[in-house]
Formats: structure tokens, sequence, C-alpha cells
């Protein structure tokens, strides 16, 4: 601190600025510990074990197929809770929003009632095609799915609602009916938005764990992902734990850095 | 080939009901106060708000008919609008801005890029074309616009304040340019303004809408020289009173008289120029039949002169040269002397 005081900040009173730094601390520690303990030298060696590269991989390729069925599902749920007059709309949204604050477990077992041999579509999908989903790659997907789909739901609608509508009024007078409309002007206008979500509702896909050893168990090759390999080795292996959580803590951050990007850059739909 | 409409909506407390008719290649200028309920009828016109009853018919082919069930949505009437703040949609190039009605009325990407080059060159705007709206002036969007309304052909052009967010150098320029592309246009138009300028260097006729209701209409000099309502007197620069004629002299209905050239009778209004008022620090001698004593209660700059509020019997507009304003040593509340020779008092019926 300096005596004379230029411009100076008028400082952090002492009861926000200790909770403050302990927080950080909080937050911190943990990621630092990791970095600390990992075996930077032989990280090569446990990065091309089997094991590792089929989760990463499977981890990967489920996380974005969650995405793109959330994108083509639910950007159209995000445009009909924006913009359509539909009633019961507030009741919609906090459907939606349901299995955001839901415990993922439980929404294993929820799709289990569903789509397990003896749920509700379940028994209906293995008597009539003799689908089994349960325990298969396509729940790790749904699963993933169920519990990422409601972030971009979210941010794609508050997108919508920041865009301004009156774009959308000047396509209607210029001939452009409503899906040309979304198409060819909102589309584009939310694209950010859209992207924004995309990766968010991608990074809660990867970390996805309680549904998907719920729903789809933990079999490697098949449903187990990265988050469940890593709780895996921790009882066996806790060397390689740390390096698949290193694996995924620079997955995180990489894409933290491309919602900065997108965040703090052209964060709008302004030209 | 016309626009025929009867519009009926409300708007919170207000209640608009406006009847108008517009000729084809006719230029109507609904001017009127912020909340009059120019932008509902725009809108309803547009088919951008369903009204609440009433009809509007184009080319006698109905848009809108409340009794029928009819109500043909925007993007199949056949109009153009040009919004306030142009509203070009930001992610496309100005060819694409312009071509975006031609491509959605089924026309081919190449053709309708090629009409839109044609219309950016009626606007001296060829070379912009490869540009984002971003990139260009106020002045430029506004023509980029108008080209992306006119490029349809529609059958109604829509026009919403569209010089109000210009600045004033810009918007004479795009003002000229805006009355000869109304001048070519062979459909009916619509311009909703709440400036009387635009509606005297671009309208035919003008309606004046106070509270969802006409208060006038009649070709632009008409209701510039004869304001019907204190309203259009402000906005024209006149003093209106009321009062009734009684040969050469009219008593007003606020008291006091004003002599007038022409005998009058009946109900009338007479209206004042502010630079046909002088002002006196004593009562002048001689000719000027028409002496008030007033109260300076407001003077701002206009132009070159001081434009002087004044209150008493017959409220006036002065206006005085900002040498005169400063001899007399005018201040808010002054006592003066105002007179207005008979032959500059305009007096027409009620």
């Amino acid at each position: 601190m300096r005596g004379q005081p230029r411009r100076r900040d008028p400082g952090i009173p002492l009861p926000l600025l200790v909770p403050a730094v302990a927080a950080v601390t909080f937050l911190v520690l943990p990621l630092v510990a990791l970095l600390i303990r990992t075996p930077w030298s032989d990280l090569a060696t446990q990065l091309t074990l089997p094991g590792v590269g089929q989760a990463l991989r499977l981890s990967l390729l489920s996380a974005s197929l969650a995405t793109a069925v959330s994108l083509v599902l639910g950007v159209p749920l995000a445009w009909v809770l924006a913009r359509s007059r539909i009633r019961g709309r507030g009741v919609l949204r906090a459907l939606v929003t349901v299995p955001l604050v839901l415990p993922p477990v439980v929404g294993g077992v929820a799709l289990f009632l569903v789509l397990g041999r003896q749920g509700i579509l379940g028994r209906w999908l293995d008597e009539t095609f003799g689908l089994t989903i349960p325990f298969t790659t396509t729940a790790v997907v749904i699963a993933e799915t169920f519990v990422a789909m409601p972030f971009l739901v979210i941010s794609v609608e508050g997108a919508l609602r920041a865009a301004d509508a009156r774009y959308e009024e000047a396509a209607a007078t210029l001939g452009a009916d409503r899906w040309t409309t979304f198409r060819r002007v909102t589309l584009p206008l939310v694209a950010p938005g859209i992207a924004a979500g995309a990766v968010l509702c991608w990074a809660r896909a990867l970390g996805e764990f309680g549904a998907t050893i719920t729903f789809a168990g933990n079999f490697p090759g098949t449903t187990q992902t990265m988050p469940l390999a890593v709780y895996l080795a921790l009882q066996r292996d806790p060397e390689s734990a740390i390096v698949l959580s290193v694996v995924l803590l620079a997955v995180s951050l990489a894409t933290l850095l491309a919602l900065r990007g997108r965040w703090l850059g052209r964060a709008g739909a302004a030209p | 080939m016309s626009l025929d409409a009867a519009v009926r909506v409300q708007r919170g407390v207000l209640h608009v009901e406006l009847d108008v008719h517009v000729e084809d290649g006719e230029v109507l200028a609904v001017l009127g106060p912020n909340g009059a309920g120019k932008s509902s009828l725009l809108r309803v016109l547009a088919g951008l708000l369903p009204p609440d009853g009433g009809r509007v018919e184009v080319d006698g082919e109905p848009w809108d008919d409340v009794a029928a069930g009819v109500h043909l949505p925007a993007h199949r009437r056949r109009l153009g609008m040009v919004f306030q703040d142009h509203l070009l949609f930001p992610h496309l190039t100005v060819t694409d801005n312009v071509a975006f009605g031609l491509r959605t009325r089924g026309a081919g990407r190449r053709e309708s890029r090629a009409a839109a080059r044609e219309w950016l060159a009626r606007v001296e705007l060829a070379e912009f074309g490869s540009r984002r709206p971003g990139e260009l002036s106020g002045g430029q969007a506004q023509r980029v616009a108008l080209a992306r309304a006119l490029a349809g052909e529609p059958a109604l052009l829509l026009l919403d304040e569209p010089l109000s967010a210009l600045d004033a150098r810009t918007r004479l320029t795009v003002r000229a340019e805006l009355r000869r592309h109304l001048g070519d246009f062979p459909g009916s138009t619509v311009l909703v303004t709440h400036d009387p300028v635009d509606a005297m260097a671009l309208a035919d006729r003008v309606l004046v809408v106070e509270e969802g209701r006409v208060v006038q209409a009649g070709p632009p000099g008409e209701v510039a020289r004869r304001p019907r309502t204190d309203y259009v007197a402000r906005l024209v620069g006149l003093s209106l009173l009321a009062g009734a004629g009684e040969g050469a002299t009219v008593r007003l209905d606020g008291g006091g008289r004003v002599a007038v050239a022409e005998p009058a009778s009946g109900s009338v209004f007479v209206a004042v120029r502010p630079e046909s008022v002088a002002l006196w620090p004593d009562p002048p001698h001689g000719s000027p039949r028409n002496v008030w004593p007033v109260r300076l209660v407001g003077a701002t700059p206009h132009g070159a002169t001081v434009r002087c509020e004044l209150d008493g019997e017959v409220p006036l507009l002065a206006d005085v040269t900002a040498a005169a304003f400063a001899e007399l040593g005018l201040a808010p509340g002054a006592e003066l002397w105002a007179s207005v020779k008979a032959s500059e008092v305009a007096v027409y019926e009620r």
C-alpha cells in the first residue's frame, strides 16, 4: 500500500476480502494439487495405455453426439420458448430446466424406468424391435443428452430473447414466412449464442457421471467414459486416475477458452 | 389500384380509429406526436399487428377484414417497409439484403442478385454491394433499406419515420433522394413521421393524427397555412387562436379581439405567423390596429432570431432579431406590447 493515494481503488472491505480469497484458494488449490502430483515423466506412456485412449475416444464421441442431438432438438425448443405465444410456456420452461437441478443419478434412474427392459417405452422397443438400450453406447448418449440439453436450451433461449425481434418483422415484410425467417435471419443472428450453448452443453456432457453410470453402466469400450474411468482408476491405480484427470482438465480449460472468446468477443449479434 | 383501410385497434389506453385512403402513386403522410397511434396504423397495414376491427384492402384485395375473419400474414402482403433504424440484416451483404425479398418470393439467387445490383445503382450505391450494413453510414444504410423495400415491386410502400434517425445534413440529401424515388413509385405510399418538414416535402396529402383520431386532413400547404389544432400550429410555427367572426374583427374564445383584413363570420380560426408580430416597450402609435399588452414567458433562439413566447389576453409567438431582443432588454416576465397588421392575420373557418 502506498502512502500517497493516487487514483486509489476504494479497496475491498475485510469481511468481503477474506472469504473471497478463501473461495479462490478453495477452487484453485485442488487443480494445483492435480498438476503437482501429475507424473509428467511417464505421462506419455500412461496416455498410450489402451484403456485411456478408448475411454477418451468414447467420451469425445458420446459428448459430441449428445451435443448434436441437443442442437437438433434443443434449438427448436428454445425458439418455441422464446418466440411462440403458446399457453403454458412458463410450465414448459420449468419442465425443461428440471434436469438442471435434478441429481444426475436420479435422471439415470428415471431414464431406466422409461427405456429399461421393463420401462414404459423400453419394453415396447424390446418386444417390437428387439432393441435394448441400457448398457449400450446409445444409453451413454441418451444419458448425456438428458443432462446437458437444458444448458443449451437455456442459453439459446437467452440469445433469442436478446436478439432484436424487429429483424424478424423486417423479414416478414420482405415476404419471408416464419420458417424462412428462422433459417435466414434468426439463426445467423443468434449463431454466437448457439455456439456458446453448444460448448456449454458439450462440456457438461463430457463430465457426465451419475446418469451415465446408472443408466449405461461401466463397460470398457462401450459405456466407460472418461469420468467413469477416472473413478474406477482411483480405486486401483491412483496415478493413472491423475493422468486421466489432467486430460479432462485440459479439455475443460480449452472449452473455457473457446467460450471466453465467444462471450467476450462478439457475444451479441451486433454488426 | 389503391389502399383503402379502416383501422380499429386498441393499444393500452389508446384507441386507434383511423380511416385511410391512398390512391396509386399518391404519398400520404401521417403526421402526429409520439403515441398518437401512427405506428400502430403502420403495423396493422403491414400485417404485423392484427387489428381489433375494420379492414385493409389493397388493389381490391382484402388483407384484413375482421368481420369476415380475414387476416393475411405480413409475408403474404405485397408490401415494402422502411424502418426508422433501417434494420438491414447485419449478417448479409448489402446486395443480399436487397435481394432478400426477391429470394423469399421465389426468384433464383443469380437473378435476385442482378436485380438487387440494379436497385443499388438506382440509389447510387452500386459500389457498396459487397459491404456489410455495419460498414455503411446512416444515410447510405437508409438508402439501401429503401432499395430493399422497393426491389420486391410492392403494391404498398410503408415508411416508418425513415429520416428521423439521421443527422440534419444527411436527412436533407436522403429526403431529396426519397422524394425522387417516391415520384417513380407506382403504388400507394404511407409515410409516418412527426417531422412536418418530411410531410411537406414528400407527401401529396397529410393526415394529422392525435390520440388515435384524424384531427386534420388535406394537402400539405393547406395544413401548414391553416392548422386546425395547437399541435399542428406549433409544428408549423404558427399561433393559433379560435374565435367568432364579427365582420372586420374576430372575438376570441379566450377573450380579446383581432382585427382581420377579410371579413369573417361564424366560428373561425385565426393564425398569426411569429415573424409578423412586432414587440414594443410602450404602446405603439399609428397604423397597426392589433395592439395587445403581453408578458414574455419564454424565449428560445431560433436561427438568427429569438422566438418569444407571449402570454396575455391574446397568447402569441413572436420572432425578433437577437439585436432587438437585446435592445429591448427582454427578460422573462417583461411587460410588453405586441402588434400585428390586420393584413398579416390569416382567418379561416373552424
